[in-house]
């Protein structure tokens, strides 16, 4: 059995000092995942861009990229999730900003209402570079939801793709999972018990997980399960940050309503405070 | 976890013990119940009635292990004002009221109120209600009873009062100041005494043997009326049939007003505060390392307060002085607070007649002593030596609680403090958009050791200390925890001051509480407490070690070494190692190092890429620079390699006979036949026998690290020591 999840990879193009690096992070993916690259430009089409960008992806043309640019006017957040959806785009690639003054990054308006809004896979990427960052350390979700299995299963992808060796899955459990309330040392003693047993139920639901995943892609892999009680999409932000992975990998929220946006909560946290390249599945 | 003992047995054995304790308790809690209670204007029994209600109710009920129970000093203020604005019957509701909140605070789980406030807007306040008792009772001290409108007035009039003192004409007075003189010079000379036999005794109790003593020596020996004056005596020590026959009607007027709710308030918050604060300190006495049950305490206490209320008595509160009397006479369980009450009981059963011949000076002086205890001048050089800043608060918190009242005065505080933090930062975006975020991380590591690991981001005030504090609470004591502030761009003096108290609890309690990532913080004056800000330029001179640098300025001390804590640019011996290959090492810093430079350990902070400045590493390495020649190799667990080295083509290496290190290892290098002969029977057994660590040959030099991450002291220790027997075993190849 073999995956193909990224069939075509999409990224909003701006004639911005960042493009080059944007697009070389772009192209390099398209390369490694074997899919066709749409480069989605709002605005009007000109001879001159598309030299341009020709010009700046010359340097894949060995490595067979193909890619398509894509002219289309109107507000940016309307033209890239029409054009994704029309061009039949598995993955579309955002760009982070930096906090002024900061060493933070979060994801601006645009990017985050794409994010909110999309229907296929988003990567956001904090730090575009032209030469290549080798992606060493992975760490995903391991929510108890359906998706996750999928979500794990394209990890491995990913990380077989890009070479990486390293494979972290943190299961987020909620405090409020433990029934036992701490109040002294017994209470303490019987929360101590159950906590392990949560862990031990959770490690044993990815461990199965895992076994379904083919070997291609789990083997010479270092797989590590770290379960993490805390609040569910912040932990795990914070964990990337302080393991410094160099990808984090989550499953598409549920439904959002406005509440949901005013109590931030889930994946909201994280794109507040981007701790590191941040891949959401769909 | 301890194996399940005969709990009746244990119980039963420790009785004696306790009811001593519980005794020796009574001594202390009958002068203070009585002067608490005439210090804030109600009948002097109902704080006798309070400690009694709170001693058998508490004990029954409680969730602490060896606190005391009974009124408190803190409540004096607020009583005060309570009885002066609404009556005594009034006051009794209000009190019943206070009760039935902090019932609901504890069925609420609101055990961790009190960390909501600042430690020095806290002090500020029990300083500011130490001045009220002592700027009160210091005239009735010396037989002038006044009658001020402001707290500020007592205080002001109180040269005044030293002044008449030295100018009384009727002799009645004379004795009285005299008392009152002599009992607060055995207030303050008590301690200063070590003397096992007068030990025995509390000060107080002292006080009221000797003056009952005198009045018998002038009506039985001399034949004379007591000659201190009548009206400062103490008068309306009811015995008690006359205590059940005139439990008090409550009186539900005014129920409404504003004064009676800010009265029901206060009591709550104050009452609230000290008891949590006294557990909390208790707790840190306790011999048997228990933990207590702050919520279940607070509901007993409410329970406590309502009974208290309407059988005529005051608030209860949890109370340190008395819990750290029973603490040091062998109190071992609840036990003990209820023989305090039951002898309380058989006090005003028995000897309530001769309470009477207590003179009032001589009580108000242990009040006097216990307000100077709450406002001394310790307290202010004390927060001076933490940070100018705090003194803002604290005397912002003092003043307006002098001047307007208890609720206003902490709220300043709060507002203070915050106003303060702002400024300190000169940011106020930090504060506020991350107040709400759920800032802490802490998860167990994943490997041998089992630590658990704390980071904390933004920042930790006390606006969101409870959220650390809520994890740290669900670690047992005895294990190992490593709190990481280097993510946290400011930590204030509350916070720290909080950790320290872990700090110890964990050290008591046989686990190992460690804070890393403190150390690129600048702080505002040298004491450890001091709040604590990261340099976004980290160029400026610090003035000031963090606790792990103290610590290991001490280790070198006593091992023998030196220590470095400057950062150091002189870092060319660590590139030739294979690790730093793809990173920039920007310094070294905290440097431990034996004399002959052989063995240094020392933080290391590096980049990794030229263009990511995002990821700043900190890790504690060892570098052993050996005689020898070896050959260059790498050293790790199983797996744990980085991509750089495979790159480089590097295979790994087995080593015949040993498949159990080779398969628990990965063994890299160039030169496999050299490396081979290197890894003879005794390194192996080396490796194998202890725990792992990343090592790395450069030819004449080891690299060794077991994290990407500062280590912490214990980490630090037996990392040195590992290196140490790592050396003697290679120079023995």
């Amino acid at each position: 059995m073999s995956l193909k999840p990224f069939k075509n990879i999409g990224i909003g193009v701006a004639f911005s000092p960042n493009l080059k690096a944007n697009l070389f992070e772009a192209a390099r993916l398209a390369v490694f995942f074997n899919s066709k690259l749409f480069l989605i430009h709002v605005g009007e089409a000109s001879t001159d861009k598309k030299t341009m960008l020709k010009l700046i992806l010359k340097s894949f043309e060995k490595d067979n990229l193909n890619f398509e640019v894509v002219f289309k006017t109107g507000k940016p957040v309307d033209v890239i999730l029409s054009t994704s959806e029309e061009k039949n785009i598995d993955l579309l690639i955002l760009g982070a900003l930096k906090r002024e003054g900061f060493l933070k990054y979060y994801v601006g308006s645009i990017a985050r209402k794409i994010t909110r809004q999309a229907k296929c896979s988003i990567l956001l990427l904090i730090k575009p570079s032209v030469e290549r960052v080798p992606c060493k350390h992975i760490v995903v979700n391991g929510l108890k939801e359906p998706k996750t299995e999928q979500t794990i299963t394209l990890a491995f992808y990913v990380a077989e793709k890009l070479h990486a060796e390293k494979i972290t899955i943190v299961e987020e459990i909620n405090r409020e999972a433990v029934s036992v309330k701490v109040d002294d040392d017994k209470s303490l003693r019987r929360a101590t018990i159950a906590k392990e047993r949560i862990k031990l139920r959770e490690n044993s639901r990815i461990k199965e997980i895992i076994k379904h995943i083919p070997e291609t892609y789990t083997k010479n892999k270092l797989i590590k399960l770290q379960p993490i009680f805390g609040k569910q999409g912040y932990s795990i932000g914070h964990y990337a940050q302080i393991s410094r992975a160099d990808l984090l990998v989550m499953n598409a929220p549920k439904k959002m309503r406005f509440w949901d946006r005013l109590f931030p909560h889930d994946i909201e946290h994280i794109l507040t405070e981007l701790p590191t390249d941040l891949l959401i599945l769909q | 976890m301890s194996p399940k003992k005969s709990n009746i047995t244990t119980f039963l054995k420790t009785i004696p013990q306790n009811i001593f304790s519980g005794f020796v308790v009574s001594l202390i809690a009958l002068p203070l119940g009585l002067g608490l209670a005439m210090a804030s204007d109600a009948p002097p029994i109902s704080g006798v009635i309070a400690a009694i209600v709170g001693g058998i109710i508490v004990s029954i009920l409680g969730g602490s292990h060896v606190t005391i129970t009974g009124p408190g000093n803190g409540l004096v203020g607020v009583i005060l004002v309570a009885i002066t604005s609404l009556g005594l019957e009034t006051a009794y509701v209000a009190v019943v009221c206070s009760g039935l909140l902090l019932l609901i605070l504890g069925f609420f789980r609101m055990g961790s109120l009190a960390d909501f406030f600042p430690s020095s807007a806290i002090q500020g306040m029990l300083a500011a209600i130490g001045l009220i008792i002592l700027g009160k009772q210091f005239h009735i001290m010396l037989a002038h009873k006044i009658n001020r409108e402001d707290t500020i007035d007592y205080l002001l009039e109180i040269p005044h009062t030293i002044n008449d003192a030295f100018h009384y004409g009727t002799k009645g007075l004379i004795y009285a100041a005299l008392a009152g003189a002599i009992s607060l010079a055995i207030m303050f000379i008590y301690s200063k005494i070590r003397n096992k036999y007068l030990q025995l005794i509390p000060a107080p109790m002292w006080i009221v043997m000797l003056s009952i003593g005198f009045s018998y020596y002038f009506e039985i020996g001399l034949h004379e009326p007591n000659p201190i004056a009548k009206e400062y005596m103490i008068s309306g020590i009811p015995s008690i049939q006359n205590i059940i026959a005139d439990l008090p009607s409550p009186n539900f007027n005014g129920f409404w007003s504003l004064s009676f709710f800010g009265s029901v308030l206060a009591l709550t918050l104050i009452s609230s505060i000290e008891s949590l604060l006294s557990i909390k300190a208790v707790d840190k006495l306790d011999p048997e390392k228990r933990r207590s049950n702050v919520n279940r305490d607070l509901k007993a206490l409410g329970l406590a307060t309502i009974v208290s209320g309407l059988l005529g008595g005051l608030n209860v509160v949890a109370v340190i002085a008395r819990s750290s009397v029973n603490v040091n006479n062998g109190a071992s369980n609840r036990s003990s607070n209820f023989f305090h009450a039951l002898f309380l009981v058989i006090f005003i059963v028995f000897f309530s007649t001769q309470l009477t011949r207590i003179p009032l000076p001589a009580l108000m002086a242990i009040l006097v002593y216990t307000g100077y205890k709450l406002a001394s001048p310790n307290i202010i050089t004390k927060m001076f030596s933490i940070g100018k800043e705090q003194l803002i608060v604290f005397f912002v918190t003092l003043i307006i609680t002098l001047k307007i009242g208890l609720i206003t005065g902490i709220v300043a505080g709060v507002l203070m403090t915050l106003i303060i933090h702002i400024i300190i930062n000169k940011n106020s975006g930090l504060i506020l958009r991350n107040v709400l975020k759920p800032n802490v991380l802490m998860f167990k590591e994943q490997d041998a050791r089992n630590n658990f690991y704390v980071s904390i981001k933004h920042f930790c005030s006390f606006l969101n200390y409870f959220r650390l504090k809520q994890r740290l609470d669900a670690v047992p004591e005895n294990q190992d925890i490593i709190v990481d502030f280097s993510l946290c761009e400011f930590v204030d003096d509350t916070v720290l001051e909080n950790i320290n108290n872990y700090q110890e609890l964990f050290a008591k309690r046989g686990g190992n509480f460690e804070v890393i990532g403190l150390d690129m913080h600048d702080a505002y004056s040298k004491h450890p407490f001091a709040s604590r800000r990261l340099l976004p330029v980290p160029k400026i001179i610090k003035n000031s070690l963090t606790r792990r640098q103290k610590t290991m300025e001490s280790l070198a001390e006593n091992y023998d070494l030196n220590y470095h804590s400057k950062k150091q640019k002189n870092i060319q011996f660590l590139n030739t190692f294979l690790f730093f290959n793809t990173k920039k090492i920007n310094h070294i810093y905290n440097e431990l190092y034996e004399k002959d430079k052989s063995i240094k350990l020392f933080d290391v902070e590096f980049t990794e890429g030229e263009f990511i400045t995002k990821n700043e590493i900190s890790s504690t390495m060892l570098y052993i620079n050996l005689n020898d020649i070896i050959p260059q190799f790498t050293l790790d667990r199983e797996g744990l390699l980085e991509k750089v080295y495979a790159l480089a083509g590097f295979k790994d290496i087995p080593i015949e006979n040993h498949s159990d290190f080779s398969n628990r290892f990965y063994l890299l290098g160039e030169n496999e036949t050299e490396i081979k002969a290197f890894f003879n029977d005794d390194l192996v057994r080396f490796f194998e026998s202890n725990p792992y660590y990343h090592i790395e040959s450069n030819g004449n030099a080891l690299l060794v690290f077991r994290k990407e991450r500062l280590a912490s002291i214990k980490e630090i220790k037996s990392l040195f020591d590992f290196g140490k027997r790592l050396k003697q075993v290679i120079s023995s190849v």
